[in-house]
């Protein structure tokens, strides 16, 4: 019995043409339905990958490689200079990150990662994408209006930083390495981590300042 | 294909208007992750690849593609590439009655709940050599063919006609606007680099480049 209230959520366009039409919920169980009884699907193994996804791989895993490198400058070397490797020595590995380029941010680079064309993203460190980096607004304007993308998630890069735009048009997967923030010093990586939100390895934001509340991953 | 799916530089689509990363959920509804599941149980059949999944996304009408949310342009193309693959028919997707049970070579295949909780690898599906050596080495110039193949590619629009350097040499991978059409084939894949005054002229953002992707094929030497 799906009705707008169940769908809560906004998808936050002024016109929202993208909400679903209500029997998108009875299409969803037909199919299923017909995939299990041919003998295509099990239910059990479906739920097996939502669990996965919902609980056990998402961007709490990006923000430990970020974090180590902050805190280890061998690794940082490393995952700059084999990021495939460097990722998978932490065990995150497997579909949507099979090859890896970690990009550096600093005072002169600023990174921004975007697919133009549909929605690619390295799920192994950063699970599966947000709403709003597989929506028009960001996906047409992520590439021609950077600094005005970056400014609508209230992030100012200085007119002296460069901003590189990824356009993730092959397999290969981008993950930004923010910067570490002021204020850090002596901090373990545990605790590093829980400043670098997802939208800081996207490169939208940039990592949260120490004393700003950590949301939940 | 010149889809609308191909969005980069598109402007009129209002503010992106992101949820709060604390407070949004992986799927906002139940439906979202059947959705997903589904994708991926369907994918280990091993009927169709990535490209293909795409292609059959894509082909919707422009109309239908941008009102539909994201999951149901996934449920869209679950369906074109079941009926294409020949695992369903249309009237078993419109009735929703099985016709038959699927063939006996594919049962083995059929994703299990333990092999649906591990996280897959498609490396040797996505890694494939190209005999060739490569034209091209970072540093050289190129430029983005002006190509318009009705059928998927991922060379987007905006890029096309654009002269460039390459940045780095990413070995071979899968070559999309061939295996979309079901032959597998490796080819050199670049990541090249645009300042934003070549793609977008006196608009661009201050101090800005574009880096993407592009296999060989969509390259050109420039002298």
């Amino acid at each position: 019995m799906a009705d707008e209230h169940e769908h809560g959520h906004s998808h936050g366009h002024d016109e929202d043409f993208t909400e679903p039409p209500a029997d998108i919920e009875l299409r969803v169980k037909a199919l299923e339905s017909l995939l299990v009884e041919k003998g295509l699907a099990n239910r059990a193994a479906i739920d097996a990958v939502i669990d996965t996804y919902e609980t056990k791989v998402g961007p709490r895993n990006g923000a430990a490689v970020v974090a180590r490198a902050w805190t280890e400058p061998e690794f940082r070397k490393w995952l700059l200079e084999d990021s495939t490797a460097a990722i998978a020595s932490m065990g995150y590995v497997g579909t949507q990150g099979e090859q890896m380029r970690v990009l550096e941010n600093t005072v002169d680079t600023h990174n921004l990662v975007v697919c133009t064309l549909c929605s690619c993203y390295p799920w192994p460190v950063l699970g599966l994408p947000p709403v709003w980096y597989k929506s028009a607004p960001y996906r047409s304007r992520a590439v021609s209006d950077p600094r005005g993308v970056l400014d609508e998630f209230g992030t100012q890069v200085p007119e002296t930083t460069e901003v590189r735009v990824w356009d993730s048009t092959s397999e290969m997967r981008y993950l930004v390495l923010p910067q570490r923030p002021d204020g850090t010093e002596g901090w373990n990586a545990e605790e590093l981590a829980q400043l670098v939100s997802r939208n800081s390895m996207i490169g939208v934001e940039v990592a949260r300042a120490p004393g700003t509340a950590a949301s939940a991953g | 294909m010149n889809g609308v799916h191909d969005m980069g530089g598109m402007e009129g689509f209002g503010p992106i208007n992101a949820e709060p990363e604390s407070e949004e959920p992986v799927f906002h509804t139940a439906w979202e992750g059947r959705v997903y599941g589904m994708n991926r149980a369907l994918g280990a059949l091993g009927r169709w690849n990535i490209d293909k999944g795409r292609y059959a996304r894509e082909r919707q009408r422009p109309v239908e593609y941008l009102r539909h949310s994201y999951y149901e342009n996934w449920l869209v193309g679950i369906e074109t590439l079941l009926l294409e693959a020949g695992l369903v028919t249309q009237q078993e997707l419109e009735t929703g009655v099985p016709e038959g049970l699927i063939p006996e070579e594919l049962k083995p295949r059929v994703l299990t709940a333990e092999a649906g909780s591990r996280v897959p690898n498609r490396l040797g599906e996505v890694v494939l050599p190209d005999d060739a050596p490569a034209k091209f080495a970072p540093g050289n110039r190129v430029l983005a063919k002006n190509r318009h193949p009705s059928t998927h590619t991922r060379e987007p629009r905006y890029l096309r006609g654009h002269v460039g350097t390459v940045h780095e040499h990413y070995g071979s991978q899968l070559f999309p606007d061939m295996s979309s059409q079901g032959i597998d084939k490796g080819g050199h894949l670049y990541c090249v680099r645009f300042e934003a005054t070549e793609l977008w002229g006196k608009s661009a953002a201050t101090r800005s480049a574009i880096y993407a992707d592009l296999w060989e094929d969509y390259l050109e030497p420039v002298e």
